[in-house]
């Protein structure tokens, strides 16, 4: 099969989609001629012109607001916010507009559009652009949050997002985007809401997603050890189902995430796990997470903050 | 000008509608018969009357907290729209959405809690139409207080540099809740903050329906041939408090007095007996035939029911 990078199957999955329906359409800041901050929309401006892939001033408020807006009159727009980071700058329309109107409205209207967005540190860029604020989302009824791992989920999940008739906020981790990985030419679209595992065993449950669920599958092919993974892919809703079931087979749990710790995803999915299959555990649930620091620039301290292999394998040899 | 007595009476009979509506609905919250809060419209019914006559039944309009008024001159049901404020199955949203988010998605209409945040969902309705080629064109109604807010300044320039069919309609009425605009501004003309976004910006009486209506005759037929949007400030008065329990302790009762003199209502009962000469009966006989309407809207919301509390999870996701 053939290979593409993460990031050509974005683009992939957008392009297809902006052909097959003329209600889909692009818009961010920088995403036109210079082709997105990280090159992701490269040939769309030639591809489907300024009328389908707009350029934007920068205004994240506006962007999301008016995404939310043209999606109630029939749109299906795709956004891009240029990093994690300034998701709390379209805060208020994500969570007072675009995610409410379909309940309060009794259900008479839908508002089916994709936003994007590269997260994530390692890069050095420093503490406004390396964040991922998936935690700060999790409250936020009416939102579904996507988050693949690899190219071939990227683009099958990105594909699903833009058919989906909801708001969801799709996150790309920065590190990403150069890995390869098989994609089929044939199209095929993957089920939100479904985690994957990406690796069978009975020792211990590991769940991650994106960048550290790939550092994970490293670090444990390396100790060669019996582990299960589970991808989650899809943030919210969470497949709690397929976690139990693993957490029921092993008896223990690792969650890695990027997010800082407090408030955290893997605080959440404890909760769960701990509401659902409690006399399962035989041993304390475990946590990896982004320390609660701003996340500094230099290369030595950054390290420090984020999770990162050495870091995976401490634990998962203290569970094991 | 408006030629027709029976124009200007039509226009008469939407506000006093209004303003009897919203005093029956102040009525119903001392009954303990409509839970929450309200913002009322008092004193500035021309605005939404005077704006919306000029509308086609398709074009969208966008609305605030204080919204009441809107509905209504959009042509919203009043029993549905009341229903809505009782929390009634039969309301537009079954209760869900109440007084500051009524979606009427068939009449065309959406309002949101968010100071100048539906004006930026209204934005984005504008973009739909001008990418479908539609002839329909957007207003977004906003208040002084949401020339402070920063998602609407992004969405007003987004709006001149893709020349999007959209009319924001701002009511300053020179209060943002208790705050005046002179505390909160420099600029006290809107209209000239909205004009260095580079579209077309006017200012007029918000008290003078006819005026208003003429405005926006002559604006709209640009908006809807692709000109772009246009931004109309409509000076006014809040007569009421900011919500329903607002002791008004931040302005003084001469303030209200003198606005008062130059109630809208008033000031068009006045031309329509001076200029096209109805006389007081005429008038008294359109009031009568408002407190019966009103009426047949208090038994509608009154007769509906709750909605099941099983439907509570319904539609979180489409």
């Amino acid at each position: 099969m053939r290979t593409i990078s993460y990031l050509e199957a974005i683009r992939e999955a957008i392009i297809e989609e902006m052909k097959r329906d003329p209600a889909v359409f692009f818009m961010g800041e920088d995403i036109a001629a210079y082709g997105g901050a990280f090159g992701v929309s490269k040939g769309l401006l030639q591809l489907f012109g300024p009328e389908r892939v707009r350029n934007t001033p920068m205004s994240e408020a506006a962007i999301t607001g008016v995404a939310a807006g043209a999606a109630i009159a029939g749109m299906r727009p795709i956004v891009e916010i240029m990093f994690m980071d300034f998701i709390t700058l379209a805060m208020d329309q994500l969570l007072n507009h675009a995610t409410q109107y379909r309940y309060t409205s009794n259900g008479q209207i839908k508002v089916p559009f994709v936003l994007r967005t590269p997260s994530g540190g390692g890069r050095g860029y420093g503490s406004t652009h390396s964040k991922s604020l998936e935690p700060l989302l999790q409250g936020i009824p009416g939102l579904k949050i996507v988050a693949p791992s690899t190219a071939y989920d990227a683009k099958g999940l990105l594909k699903a997002a833009i058919r989906d008739d909801n708001p969801i906020i799709f996150i790309e981790n920065k590190l990403l985007y150069s890995k390869v990985s098989e994609v089929p030419e044939e199209e095929y679209t993957i089920h939100l809401g479904q985690a994957t595992i990406v690796r069978e065993g009975s020792a211990l449950t590991l769940v991650s997603y994106g960048r550290m669920l790939q550092e994970s599958v490293e670090v444990v092919t390396q100790l060669g050890a019996a582990v299960e993974i589970i991808d989650l892919r899809t943030l919210r809703p969470i497949d709690i189902a397929l976690i139990t079931a693993s957490v029921k087979k092993t008896g223990k749990v690792l969650i890695v995430e990027e997010g800082f710790k407090t408030g955290g995803l893997a605080a959440e999915i404890v909760a769960q796990i701990v509401e659902r299959c409690f006399d399962y555990l035989d041993a304390p649930i475990k946590r990896l997470a982004s320390e609660d620091i701003p996340i500094p620039c230099t290369p030595i301290l950054e390290q420090e903050v984020l999770p990162n292999k050495s870091k995976i394998m401490k634990a998962i040899r203290e569970l094991l | 000008m408006v030629n027709l007595p029976q124009e200007a009476l039509a226009l008469y009979q939407k506000m006093l509608y209004i303003r009897m509506f919203e005093e029956r609905v102040a009525f119903l919250f001392t009954r303990g018969l409509i839970h929450g809060t309200a913002h009322f419209y008092v004193g500035q019914e021309a605005v939404a009357v005077g704006v919306c006559s000029a509308l086609q039944k398709d074009d969208f309009v966008t609305s605030t907290h204080r919204g009441h008024g809107h509905a209504l001159a959009k042509g919203l049901h009043p029993g549905r729209f009341l229903a809505e404020l009782q929390g009634k199955k039969d309301g537009f949203c079954s209760g869900r959405a109440g007084t500051q988010h009524t979606i009427s998605f068939a009449d065309h209409f959406l309002a949101n809690g968010v100071t100048g945040g539906a004006a930026v969902t209204g934005t984005g309705i504008a973009l739909a139409f001008k990418m479908q080629k539609k002839e329909q064109v957007v207003v977004s109604f906003i208040g002084d207080g949401a020339m402070n807010e920063g998602h609407f300044h992004e969405a007003l320039n987004l709006a001149a540099i893709w020349k999007l069919p959209i009319i924001y309609v701002c009511e300053n009425n020179l209060y943002a809740m208790s705050t005046h605009t002179k505390e909160t501004m420099i600029v006290q003309e809107l209209y000239q903050r909205a004009a260095s976004y580079g579209l077309e910006t006017f200012g007029v009486d918000g008290n003078d329906v006819l005026a208003i209506q003429q405005q926006i005759k002559t604006i709209i037929g640009g908006v809807r041939g692709g000109n772009g949007p246009v931004f109309l400030e409509c000076k006014t008065y809040r007569q009421s408090g900011h919500s329903k329990n607002d002791q008004r302790v931040y302005r003084t009762r001469e303030e209200e007095e003198e606005w008062k003199q130059k109630d809208p209502i008033l000031r068009l009962a006045h031309i329509l007996q001076q200029t096209f000469h109805y006389d007081e009966s005429e008038l008294h006989k359109v009031q009568a035939e408002i407190s019966g309407q009103i009426e047949e809207a208090v038994q509608f919301a009154e007769s509906s029911l709750f909605p099941m509390k099983e439907t509570v999870h319904d539609h979180v996701f489409a």
